[in-house]
């Protein structure tokens, strides 16, 4: 089955030969398309991914967040979505009193977390693994959350390109939020005005071409 | 029917004026489109999934649809008053119930979704312009739906039955005078709205229903098109 825009109500594939997967249902033996976007089959497994709308959340999407409120289990993160996030204080690394709470992360505090659950309630958040935690220094820019695959590129193309042009670390929250800590401000602004760049052309063809290009020409 | 029955702009009777859709024309809201019958205008912006507020009107059980319905103080030849007014309230109800059956509503306890229609421009359908915009603008932000909606008024002007109306022939005072009707139909064929103020006969509404199911299906290729062009793979 080849890629192909689908509007809702569409049947995107008829037969027995594949299961229906994210964004389509079974209706008579069709797989129909519930929500507009692109329609991609693995394993026979036929789902439809977002090209406009929220960010929706998704259990081991790692996400940045700003600490909204502090309760005495745990804070309140907002994560740029219409369900509330959750970080309880049993998903931090280490022992925390509960006294100071504010000292580990404060209101206000930007934090990188990983959404370990999904469910009517809200999201929970943890810290817990490596590269997650509370944010000090650098700077952070908003995307669109549909274009953070181009951002990120096929298997990491793209961030690895910005990451060695640039010598700065980048972390890309699957919400839209990009984390950027380099050596100098000028690095961090420039890995900023590349991620622009990439979100104002993302639908070019060999856009990771194009971007070596525009390293070369920003360089001089 | 006569034959002969010459409509003021020319058109045959089961003529739609040029249709022009385009998703996309607000780069603020969750999703957005404009739809357009000949100078009717609509444009509609989406926004949501999103908690409902004040929490006192959240409803646990499913999402809420919010429309809003606004004609804009240029968009006919005598300068509207802004703001709600009785029609535009109305019509906004209409419209919600109009896109509630095919909304997967659901999927999002204690939130809203707001649809902002605004009419740029009137030469009568602009309810039907509205509907038809709204339905492309929520598919475009991507919310779950179980198809699109089309709508498209039909007209009864004396005896003769006309697609797609015009103001002129809305105010029609030849014979039995003019009623309009808008229907809105999923890309299935099923009704979720209709709307009738006037004298029909059951057989005639009948016919109407045939002629609104045949310009339904044009006006689904016209949305179907915009959704699909508005990305290139």
């Amino acid at each position: 089955m080849e890629r192909k825009i689908v509007i809702p109500g569409e049947v995107i594939v008829s037969g027995e030969d594949y299961l229906p997967g994210e964004g389509t249902e079974k209706q008579e033996g069709n797989i129909v398309a519930l929500r507009y976007g692109l329609a991609e089959e693995s394993a026979r497994l036929v789902k439809v991914i977002a090209l406009s709308g929220i960010y929706q959340p998704r259990r081991g999407n790692v996400v940045i967040g700003k600490v909204e409120n502090i309760t005495f289990n745990g804070w309140v993160v907002d994560v740029d979505s219409p369900m509330g996030a959750f970080l309880s204080l049993a998903e931090i690394p280490r022992y925390v009193n509960k006294e100071g709470m504010s000292e580990v992360l404060d209101i206000g505090d930007m934090v990188v977390a990983k959404i370990y659950d999904v469910s009517a309630r809200g999201i929970d958040l943890t810290v817990k693994l490596r590269g997650l935690g509370k944010i000090e220094e650098g700077i952070i820019v908003k995307i669109n959350s549909n274009k953070v695959p181009r951002v990120i590129g096929k298997e990491g193309s793209m961030i690895n390109l910005i990451k060695e042009k640039t010598g700065c670390n980048v972390t890309v929250g699957q919400n839209g939020l990009i984390w950027i800590k380099g050596n100098s401000v000028e690095d961090e602004l420039l890995v900023k005005k590349a991620i622009i760049f990439i979100t104002e052309n993302s639908f070019t063809q060999g856009l990771t071409e194009e971007m070596q290009e525009w390293f070369a020409k920003e360089k001089k | 029917m006569t034959k002969e029955f010459k409509r003021p702009d020319g058109r045959k009777s089961d003529e739609i004026r040029k249709m022009t859709a385009k998703v996309g024309v607000i780069p603020n809201a969750d999703g957005s489109a404009m739809f357009s019958f000949g100078d009717t205008i609509a444009i509609a912006a989406v926004y949501g999934p999103r908690k409902m507020h004040p929490q006192h009107s959240q409803d646990p059980e499913k999402g809420t649809l919010r429309c809003n319905y606004s004609m804009l103080s240029f968009s006919v030849s005598e300068r509207a008053r802004p703001g709600p007014n009785r029609r535009s309230t109305e019509i906004s109800k209409i419209t919600e119930w109009a896109l509630e059956p095919i909304v997967m509503i659901k999927k999002y306890p204690n939130m809203v979704i707001d649809v902002h229609i605004n009419i740029l421009q009137a030469n009568a359908s602009t309810r039907c312009a509205g509907i038809n915009a709204a339905a492309l603008a929520l598919a475009h932000a991507g919310i779950p739906m179980r198809g699109l909606v089309s709508s498209v008024s039909i007209g009864k002007l004396d005896k003769n039955l006309v697609v797609d109306l015009i103001k002129e022939e809305e105010d029609w005072e030849e014979g039995e005078g003019a009623t309009d009707i808008p229907i809105t139909l999923t890309s299935d064929g099923k009704i979720t709205h209709l709307q009738l103020d006037g004298k029909i006969t059951s057989k005639e509404l009948k016919e109407v229903l045939k002629l609104a199911r045949k310009a339904n299906k044009e006006i689904y290729e016209v949305q179907k098109k915009a959704l699909k062009e508005s990305v290139q793979l």
